[in-house]
Order: C-alpha cells, then structure tokens, then sequence
C-alpha cells in the first residue's frame, strides 16, 4: 500500500514543483516505486521541471472523466524506471477536477506503488483541497518570509480538518520543509531564522533546503535537482529529507550553519 | 533600533498574527450564518432583496463593532408605521 504525501504551502512560488521532482526523484533513487501527480490544473509545471513536457498524451483531467485508463496517462520517466509522472491538464477548467474522481485514481495509485507525491497548486482552491484530501502524509514548503509562513499556518490548519483522515479523527503526518535558506542573511537578522518558523508553526522539520543556482540550473534542462547534481548542496538536502521521510534519523545540516542545530530540533521534538 | 537586523519584528509580527487567525479558525462562519438568520426573520415581515443584507465586524484595538445594513425595498416605510 502506498503513502500518500500531498506537497504543499499555499503562497505560489515557494518551491512545490521544484520538491515534488526533487524529493520524487530521491524516493526512487533509493528504490522505491513512486508516481508524482500535478494537481495544478491549467498551470501545470511538474511535466516540464521532470522534462517529460513532450511526452504528455492524456491528464489527471482524463482519468477523472474517464477517457483515458491511469496507465495510458502515466509518463515512465527516462532516467529512472520507478519513476512516474500524471501530467495535470493544461487546458481543462480545474473545475473537471471531482472529489470522487480523485479519490478513484489515489486509491487505484496506492494499490501499485509505494508513494504517491501530490503536488498541490498554490492557494486554497479545489485543486489545492483536492491535492491534500486524501493524504497519509503533507510536506508544507514554507520560505523564511512572513507571507509565506502564515500560509503554511492556515494549510497546516486545513490538513487538520479538511482531510479525510483528519475527518476520521486520524492524523496527517505533517513536516516542514524550508527551502531558499540563506544561512548568512539569517545569521545577520535580516532573514527569520528556522527556530522561529519552527516554533512558529509547532510542526517538526523535515529539511533545510539552501538558496541555489543549481535548483534554477536543474529547472531548466528539465531534471530533478537530486538527479542533475546530486553533489551540489540542495540535491543533499533533498537527498537527507527524503531519507528522513524513508524513517531514518540524519543529522540536520544547513550549509553555512554553525551552532548545533540538531540539539534545538531534537528538543523540539521532544517537546 | 538597528534597520537591518528585521527578522525580530517579523517573527513578533507573525506570532501576534497567528494567535489571532487560529482562534478566528473554529467559527469562520460567524458572519455568513449571522446574516442568514436576520435575512430569515426580517423576511417574515417583509420581503427583502439577499443581496441588500450585509453584516460585516470590524476589530479594533479597544471596541470592536458588528455592523448590520438592510436596505428595505421602497414604499415599505408605511408598513412600519403602521405596525408600529
């Protein structure tokens, strides 16, 4: 049975999509049988950062309406062959998007993989709700900047009661994932430091994802940053997140970072 | 206070903001069936157009104010005086 881990943040631009590919691509790096699905209807984007934008035959919109079966509209990936994308609809209304619908393709998803990646639109509209309502697990992208983490408060509180296991009476396993860090500016108090966003959103951390021209580098030649340089310092991040999200305790590192940052997580934690 | 070092302001920004927003969370609908419910008895005296109810809060730091508009169809004056 898979899990299903839906990636969210509210606020646009954050960096869902570049995660989505990022982390999707580590799960099946380390082995794991995993389908990434765009939520994003109208506006998709997951096809062109996983370079497979030439490859789409049939959507997320054509499986819901059923003019297409799921494996006629699943993209193998080219480099890894655990690796599945269902390209959103470009044109459709993401009104065609049904709660029923969606359900019908994550519960035939889980029954042949292991993780299901649901990479939420920005906002709180149906396909933002549709993208989170049936998931195990939420990943809540949130930048070091007000806008950003009062958004990741309102989807936090959004896994917590709009969710089908949240309406269960189930949990969400929710973590944090901060992206476009920059340790340096933090340090000089100019950017909100991952203790405050920590302390501010009570949820545990999942990774630290630094600012780097290797996520725009990777972008643009249409390869998940953990596959187009798995040494530069984002792809380690990614790569540690994910391993964390696979169950196993890394030490947190944020390049740059001098003070022991994994004692004040493994406090909170613990708290 | 130094102009650079602003991340202490934007977290003490954050957290008053969100202490807020979380405890508004449980009853967002306040408003919405307040305004149902005086649209529903006002309506069994006289007939009102939905759309001319409005019913808006308003926080302030010291008094916070709920204001009800209902803008009663013309000619409906007379009704009122005669009842009353």
């Amino acid at each position: 049975m898979a899990k299903v881990l839906v990636v969210t943040s509210g606020k646009g631009g954050v960096g869902k999509t570049t995660s989505t590919a990022a982390i999707g691509a580590a799960l099946a790096q380390a082995g794991q049988e995993v389908v990434v699905v765009d939520f994003d209807v109208g506006l998709r984007n997951l096809d062109l950062v996983m370079g497979a934008e030439r490859r789409v035959v049939f959507d997320l919109i054509n499986v819901v309406q059923g003019i297409a079966k799921l494996p006629q509209a699943l993209i193998r990936d080219k480099r890894l062959d655990n690796l599945w994308l269902l390209p959103a609809s470009q044109t459709k209304d993401k009104d065609a998007l049904t709660e029923e619908g969606v359900g019908r393709i994550i519960e035939e998803l889980r029954g042949n993989c292991d993780w299901v990646l649901c990479d939420s639109p920005a906002g709180i509209e149906r396909g933002a709700m549709l993208a989170m309502r049936f998931a195990d697990e939420a990943i809540i992208v949130t930048n070091p900047e007000v806008s950003s983490v009062r958004d990741s408060d309102r989807m936090i509180g959004m896994l917590d009661s709009k969710t089908v296991k949240a309406e269960k009476g189930e949990r969400v396993e929710k973590h944090v994932l901060i992206t476009r860090y920059d340790s340096a500016r933090a340090a000089r108090g100019e950017m909100i430091t991952i203790e405050d966003i920590l302390g501010i959103l009570a949820t545990p951390l999942l990774g630290v994802i630094p600012e780097s021209q290797d996520v725009l580098r990777a972008s643009n030649v249409g390869s998940p940053v953990t596959l187009n340089d798995p040494a530069s310092a984002p792809a380690r991040a990614y790569l540690d997140a994910t391993k964390r999200l696979l169950g196993e305790t890394i030490p947190m590192q944020v390049p740059g970072e001098r003070k022991g940052l994994m004692n004040l997580l493994l406090g909170r934690r613990a708290a | 206070m130094s102009m650079r070092r602003t991340a202490p302001i934007a977290r003490e920004r954050l957290q008053i903001l969100l202490a807020h927003e979380r405890g508004a969370r449980g009853q967002p609908d306040l408003l919405m069936q307040l305004r149902q419910e005086i649209l529903a008895v006002v309506s069994r005296h006289v007939s009102l157009d939905p759309d001319k109810v409005i019913v808006r809060m308003e926080r302030g730091k010291h008094v916070s104010t709920l204001e009800i508009d209902i803008e009663l169809p013309s000619g409906i004056e007379n009704k009122f005086a005669a009842t009353g």
